[in-house]
């Protein structure tokens, strides 16, 4: 019986958090739409999400396409399909690797940073202050970071595509012998605009999902220094694994034929 | 509190608000004359700041009616709540300044964002506000992080005050200053209360402060107001909770929840 229990509360604790988590990005969806638009806090959100993740997007983005071509290129020799290598990269890249790395990356960067401070503020009370003065929390601490995010990571994807395709450049010529001629023609000739743009749109979805998580977990935490430190990691994981379904659901839906 | 004269500036009617199973207001009933000051009183977790969060509508009462100005407050929102916010200040036990602003940005937050008072003027407000609290212009541009604990009480009343609201809110305004500092900020709420012509609501345990800054006087036990009074009454309430609240002893009604 006790068993059975907790499987009920369990399963009572996810529900309240599902709705918990409806409600907040109904009033989240709700605030951007109407004003205050808080024009320059977007702005310095765009900078913290998007300027200053530019080096760790273009490092991951660039190690990730040097692998892949090898990988590629080792796996094609199997039966003599080496030459297929800037094809497959530029397809990965644009597709699935570029948004999705970006996006873990960015969950680890930005999420965490993003619910460390939202739930700092909620524990000493500053998200009380904001509603006293007059201020409401959502538009003004979710809303920028939403936007920000969703702008900032097709930009930072579309960054990290073209670093991701030169990691591929640099191991294919100067490690496989590829020549340079060859492997950029090659890319360019494969790579669709849907490739691009569906990676793009991936990307603006895994932004939204970051910033929501983030914000949302950084509202919810509760007590002091651990309860911000267990905001932080839920929102890198509950993040992180939304990022993924999302992938796979944004893909059956803009690759369905 | 006082003999009514006009309407009341805050009245709260039968207030109920619990969290799960543990209810913490079971219908608190007070109210509060224009440019009074009263201080609720009342052991740590009675619902002191739940009440103040109640008026204030950061949390929602169960049951029971908010009055402010005669106005129904306990379920509005939208403009209608940030016209009705528009009249509070309040100022936090631990200030609760933005750390990622500096100390006049914080002054002046309600004024650029609530009011729409350009950024210039309401710097200028800002450090005059601060002057009031006794602070000088260069601290005006440091953070809240190089601030002392007294310091950041005096920001986050400068704060409260400085879009000379009508109701100005203290939960817990001399917890953990030192004496001096404890003094020195209790006149400094006399002061600018006075200044303003605003009325206060207090929430204190501090009794020394309840006495210093009240004109009355409520003490809040088991979810509802027990006794109200003048200040200087106090001493006379005839009640045992209060005496022994008053008097600090650890014999008499009250009974702490200590677990072994």
């Amino acid at each position: 019986m006790n068993f059975l229990a907790s499987i009920g509360r369990a399963v009572l604790t996810v529900l309240a958090h599902i709705g918990r988590l409806a409600l907040f990005t109904g009033q989240a969806l709700a605030g951007l739409g109407s004003p205050p638009i808080y024009g320059r806090l977007i702005l310095s959100q765009i900078m913290r999400i998007g300027y200053y993740s530019l080096p760790v997007v273009g490092l991951t983005a660039f190690f990730t396409g040097g692998v892949l071509a090898l990988q590629i290129y080792l796996g094609g020799n199997r039966f003599g399909a080496e030459s297929i290598v800037p094809q497959v990269t530029v397809l990965a890249i644009t597709r699935e690797l570029g948004p999705v790395i970006a996006g873990l990356m960015i969950a680890g960067r930005v999420g965490a940073a993003i619910a460390a401070e939202i739930g700092t503020m909620k524990v000493t009370e500053q998200i009380d202050a904001l509603t006293t003065l007059a201020t409401n929390p959502m538009k003004y601490l979710v809303v920028p970071r939403i936007v920000a995010a969703v702008i900032s990571m097709p930009i930072l994807t579309a960054i990290g595509d073209s670093i991701g395709v030169l990691g591929g450049y640099a191991v294919s010529v100067y490690s496989l012998d590829f020549t340079g001629y060859t492997y950029l023609k090659n890319t360019m000739d494969f790579a669709h605009r849907e490739d691009i743009t569906s990676g793009l749109i991936k990307a603006a979805v895994f932004g939204f999902i970051v910033a929501l998580m983030g914000c949302y977990n950084g509202f919810n935490s509760k007590g002091g220094a651990q309860g911000v430190g267990n905001a932080t990691t839920n929102a890198v994981v509950t993040s992180s694994i939304l990022i993924l379904a999302a992938d796979y659901v944004l893909t059956a839906i803009l690759f369905h034929k | 509190m006082t003999a009514p004269t006009s309407t009341p500036k805050i009245q709260l009617i039968g207030v109920k608000k619990r969290f799960g199973s543990k209810v913490v207001l079971d219908g608190v009933d007070l109210t509060i004359e224009k440019q009074s000051s009263v201080v609720i009183i009342g052991g740590s977790g009675t619902g002191k700041s739940v009440t103040v969060k109640c008026i204030l509508g950061i949390l929602r009462p169960e049951e029971g009616t908010i009055l402010v100005d005669g106005e129904d407050i306990t379920h509005i929102g939208g403009a209608a709540r940030d016209r009705v916010m528009k009249k509070f200040g309040m100022l936090f036990q631990g200030s609760a300044l933005f750390d990622s602003l500096p100390v006049w940005e914080n002054v002046a937050f309600g004024l650029i964002q609530g009011h729409g008072v350009p950024r210039s003027k309401a710097r200028d407000i800002a450090i005059q506000k601060l002057a009031k609290v006794g602070l000088t212009e260069d601290v005006a541009f440091l953070s809240p992080a190089e601030l002392s604990g007294g310091m950041q009480k005096r920001v986050g009343l400068a704060r409260a005050i400085a879009a000379d609201p009508q109701i100005i809110f203290f939960d817990e305004p001399t917890t953990g200053l030192d004496p001096i500092m404890a003094d020195i900020i209790n006149d400094l709420i006399i002061s600018t209360v006075k200044d303003v012509g605003a009325t206060a609501l207090s929430i204190t345990h501090d009794m020394v402060s309840a006495r210093k800054i009240s004109d009355h006087i409520a003490m809040l036990y088991g979810g509802r107001i027990i006794w109200t009074g003048p200040t200087g009454e106090i001493d006379n309430s005839g009640n045992p909770y209060v005496e022994q609240f008053i008097h600090g002893r650890a014999e008499g009604p009250i009974k702490m929840a200590v677990k072994a």
